[in-house]
């Protein structure tokens, strides 16, 4: 196995990306499959735009209509916005805690293509006999009562993406359990590797009732169960409970590695540290904890009676308390400190006036009586996309050009940057701000049409108007990304100059080893320490050079995936094509071997000699 | 609207805040807010005490988001302002200060306190709105005090059974004016969510429980622009899930009891000879889904058409017009995707209505009152 690099062709590439376990190849992967599927959603979401900019249009058909609605929320969700946090994850938070690589290489690797293959799966169903229609939430009395394959393309497409995500969220926390440098306690760790973790824990206990609730929903669609179906003694409210158990969690699970985004970007434009760390931390614990305490708001409307509803209306107003709290230290961290507004910092300062609205937007539909009008009104989709395109979307599009030089060693253009958040940000407040309007005036949510002179039609025109300017914002981003990949400077590492964590003091381009030997901690910032001391080295490391084991690459994850790939097909088709059983047990087959494979060979790896070490200058 | 202001100020006074300046931000707010919407539909015109406690629970808090917003923002300006590098100096580096532990104690109580005063009122109204107790009050006859009305949502109208009066209408409800007015829902296929936005908040009907609650209606709804409040479903449910309207008219008590008593008694008769053919041809190609009296009880195939001529809308949505109700009878599928009523072709035999036969349907269904 070659360790040295050198000009490869097409072929080598591509091969060495779909065997490889490098968690900055997986991250750039990540983030080309995340952004495909955020292109494909901002699509489906400038559908829906088009369709209620005027009343009575006749753009798409109401059942299509039903099924944009329902891929635009999964697709964002499920495959653009996770699937990108975690790259962000993989490329920084390794190196944040100055680790060789996350703690199962190969797990990684399987995490990420099973998330690419259930993603593909859910979008085949549009070539397929048509999208799932019953809404991203695909509440059962409907997704059991819809014709055709949709909600089964939707189950078993989720139920592959959602075990890569599991997988993925496990590695990051053993990772940051197990191998953070010397010196790098809890309390020194970088806040987006806190929120890492706690995003993966979340993930570790809000999965499971999702899978179960994508099982059961399976087995009624495919198999003759009757979990929903309520003439059987089934109940569809149980569906909600499950989704919603998962459904809360996942919001935080998505805001929590937005908000380490911002405080990285905060204390690096600031030049400060982070006001406030410890209860950042505590802050961001709590969020987490009371996020699983609040999954009823969801259903105020379902009936559950007085009593369930004023528990989880109290328990979900005290989650603004420690959010509340992080907006605060935010501001307090810029407060006395250097601001220099560069792109990211732009997005992080559009954040905060955002995300505070989408925030009391959400205590208000906390006033259980009060979510009785806002519930499943154009209200709750102004607030939830201020919450996650004010947030989430701020956070990616900010870590693209925050990160951008870590990643790929070359910079995003700065100007274009800022054109593209200015589009997107006027863009996003002229489309959702009104929308909170739209829904006091009494317009339902999920609506293919509505009529004339109900007093919509002009919020909705400005509305949809609003959505073009992001799209703008989106395409000035792709094309920055495309005229700076062509240009290609490299920029050497701490490129904003004010770097403070681990990842800022790597040499670039980032050698496929991480760092030749493993940096010493000696505090919450530590380059920023070593800088300040005026370290010429960079950092002060805790280990001579020697040997360092490495993974080998390995192509079994892939064959693994596509097992349960084919196996989805099978399933689909259950009692409705012959070969459906057969090709149900051949995709298990696969899997299963390739498992089996994994286990009885054994794969020491390789190690890198101190001798190719000494005469290397980093180089991938 | 006076009224209102006065209850948000009661409700904030009672909690002890700062009493002037949410009492300028709720009269702003208030006036700013009531500009929005239509009066039929929206729920910042509320037409009854639910929805006006809900209103105010809007108010109140707007108003103390509203304040934490205007926080938010002043530190937010002043450290953009004062401490941008440009006035800083390209080279200095910043106190690296670690946090505060009183200004933690501050932004962790102050909030706290904010939420306990929305809490508060939050907890009261959800006991408050889901209190029906009164549901199954008898006067000295035995006879239910209360109006009850046993909603069912179908895919995609509504059918609004009055279990103690004997009388069952679909797409129009028809309510008396102040009085609680209370509601059976429950859904027969799948689940949908029953909104009358002017009214008050929203409840569920799923498909395996009946859900209770009640709403208040305290004018008659003859000087809306339309003579009705708009009712919505609020849940998805298929593809004209946005067509699935309804229409409530709200009558003095006197009224309604007449209307009832209309209900019960009146027959469905044709009236002219193009409306005697289009009976006969509803008598052959409709009756068996469509009941064409109120008296009677909840499980319609298709919606009851005994008040179909005092109707506001045609399939709850098209206008009341003959041309409309045509276009409807002739192709149900293109005006509401989904929905189960029967092709033409299958109703008669195997043959599109021809316009004669359109034209006396149209005639006799207009004909069907009970409010002449």
């Amino acid at each position: 196995m070659s360790s040295i690099a050198q000009k490869k062709g097409f072929g080598a590439t591509l091969w060495d990306y779909l065997t490889t376990v490098d968690h900055k190849k997986i991250a750039v992967m990540y983030l080309i499959a995340g952004g495909l599927f955020f292109v494909i959603g901002g699509i489906e979401a400038m559908l829906i735009r088009i369709q209620l900019a005027k009343p009575d249009n006749d753009f798409v058909s109401a059942g299509l209509f039903n099924e944009i609605i329902t891929m635009h929320g999964t697709t964002m969700i499920f495959l653009a916005a996770m699937p990108i946090l975690f790259g962000f994850m993989n490329a920084v938070m390794p190196l944040q805690i100055g680790a060789r690589d996350v703690a199962f290489p190969f797990l990684n690797s399987l995490g990420f293509w099973l998330f690419l293959f259930g993603g593909l799966f859910l979008n085949l169903s549009w070539f397929m006999g048509g999208a799932p229609d019953a809404g991203w939430t695909s509440y059962a009395s409907l997704s059991l009562a819809s014709p055709g394959h949709g909600i089964d393309f939707y189950a078993i497409g989720l139920q592959i993406a959602g075990a890569g995500t599991y997988i993925g969220g496990i590695n990051f926390l053993v990772t940051i359990i197990n191998m953070r440098a010397p010196g790098m306690t809890y309390m020194r760790m970088p806040l987006f590797t806190w929120t890492t973790f706690v995003a993966s824990a979340l993930i570790l206990f809000a999965f499971p009732p999702l899978t179960i609730g994508l099982f059961f929903l399976i087995l009624d669609r495919m198999f003759g169960g009757n979990f929903f179906d309520h003439t059987m003694g089934g109940n569809t409210i149980i569906w909600e409970h499950l989704f919603w158990i998962f459904g809360h969690p996942e919001v935080y699970i998505l805001i929590l590695p937005a908000f380490g985004i911002f405080s990285e970007i905060f204390t690096i434009f600031s030049r400060k540290r982070l006001f406030g760390y410890s209860s950042m931390v505590f802050a961001t614990v709590l969020i987490g904890f009371l996020g699983f305490m609040v999954w009823a708001h969801h259903m105020f409307t379902v009936g559950l009676g007085p009593t369930a509803n004023a528990i989880f209306a109290v328990a979900t107003m005290a989650i603004a308390v420690p959010t509340g709290m992080k907006i605060f230290n935010w501001l307090l961290t810029m407060w006395g400190g250097s601001i220099k507004v560069t792109t990211p910092m732009l997005y992080a300062l559009g954040f905060i006036p955002s995300f505070v609205a989408g925030g009391v937007t959400g205590v208000m539909q906390g006033a259980a009586p009060l979510d009785y009008q806002l519930h499943d009104s154009y209200f709750i989709v102004a607030h939830f996309h201020y919450v996650i395109v004010g947030g989430v979307v701020l956070a990616i599009l900010a870590a693209v050009h925050l990160y951008w030089p870590l990643m790929f060693n070359q910079m995003l253009s700065e100007k274009l940057g800022k054109w593209t958040f200015w589009f997107f940000f006027i863009g996003f407040h002229l489309t959702f701000f009104i929308q909170h309007f739209l829904g006091l005036m009494g317009m339902p949510r999920r609506v293919f049409t509505f009529r004339a002179d109900q007093g919509w039609d002009l919020f909705n025109l400005i509305s949809s108007v609003g959505a073009a300017f992001m799209a703008i914002g989106v395409i000035i981003l792709v094309y920055n990304i495309i005229v700076t990949a062509v240009r290609n400077e490299p920029v050497g590492n701490d490129p904003w100059e004010d770097g403070r964590t681990l990842e800022w003091a790597i040499p670039q381009p980032v050698p496929f080893y991480n760092f030749r030997q493993t940096p010493l901690v000696r505090g919450l910032d530590p380059f920023w320490i070593e800088k300040q001391e005026g370290n010429k080295e960079g950092m002060t490391y805790a280990e001579p050079l020697s040997d360092i084991h490495m993974p080998n690459n390995s192509f079994i994850p892939f064959v693994m995936t596509v097992g349960l790939f084919i196996a989805g097909f099978g399933a689909l088709y259950h009692g409705e094509k012959e070969w459906s059983i057969p090709v149900l047990v051949l995709g298990f087959a696969i899997t299963f071997g390739s498992m089996a494979v994994r286990s009885l060979k054994d794969d020491h790896g390789f190690h890198i000699h101190k001798e190719d070490l000494m005469n290397e200058k980093g180089g991938k | 609207m006076n009224t209102t202001m006065k209850e948000g100020f009661d409700l904030a006074m009672m909690k002890g805040l700062k009493k002037w300046r949410l009492f300028s931000l709720l009269a702003a707010l208030t006036i700013f807010l009531s500009g929005c919407g239509e009066e039929y539909l929206s729920t910042l015109t509320p037409a009854g005490q639910v929805g006006r406690d809900q209103f105010n629970l809007l108010l109140l808090a707007s108003a103390i988001m509203t304040f934490v917003v205007i926080v938010v923002v002043i530190i937010y300006v002043l450290a953009l302002v004062k401490f941008r590098r440009k006035k800083v100096g390209e080279n200095v580096i910043p106190k690296q200060v670690e946090g505060s532990h009183t200004l933690e104690v501050i932004w962790t109580v102050i909030p706290i306190l904010l939420l306990i005063v929305l809490a508060v009122p939050t907890v009261i109204y959800t006991y408050k709105h889901a209190d029906v107790a009164a549901m199954d009050h008898v006067d000295a006859d035995g006879n239910k005090t209360a109006v009850t009305v046993n909603v069912t949502a179908k895919l995609y109208w509504w059918e609004f059974e009055y279990p103690d009066l004997g009388v069952v209408t679909a797409q129009e409800l028809v309510v008396p004016t102040g009085e609680k007015v209370y509601f059976n829902l429950k859904a027969a296929d799948v689940k949908h969510s029953f909104w009358i936005p002017a009214a008050g908040g929203k409840m569920d009907t799923n498909v395996e429980n009946v859900n209770q609650f009640y709403l208040e209606f305290d004018k008659e709804s003859a000087g809306l622009k339309d003579g009705v409040f708009y009712g919505k479903c609020a849940e998805l449910c298929g593809p004209s899930h946005a067509l699935m309207d309804f229409k409530v008219k709200t009558l003095n008590r006197d009224d309604f009891n007449a209307w009832v008593e209309a209900a019960k008694t009146t027959e469905a008769v044709a009236d002219g000879e193009l409306a005697t053919q289009g009976e006969e041809i509803f008598n052959t190609s409709c009756i068996a889904c469509h009941a064409t009296s109120a008296a009677g009880t909840a499980g319609g195939v298709g919606p009851n058409l005994a008040t179909f001529g005092d109707r506001n809308r045609v399939a709850g949505f098209m206008d009341h017009t003959e041309e409309d109700l045509k276009n409807w009878i002739s192709d149900p599928q293109k005006y509401k995707p989904g929905n189960l009523m029967p092709q033409p072709k299958q109703l008669n035999n195997g043959e599109e209505f021809s316009e004669e036969q359109l034209d006396a349907l149209a005639e006799y269904l207009m004909g069907l009152s009970i409010e002449k």
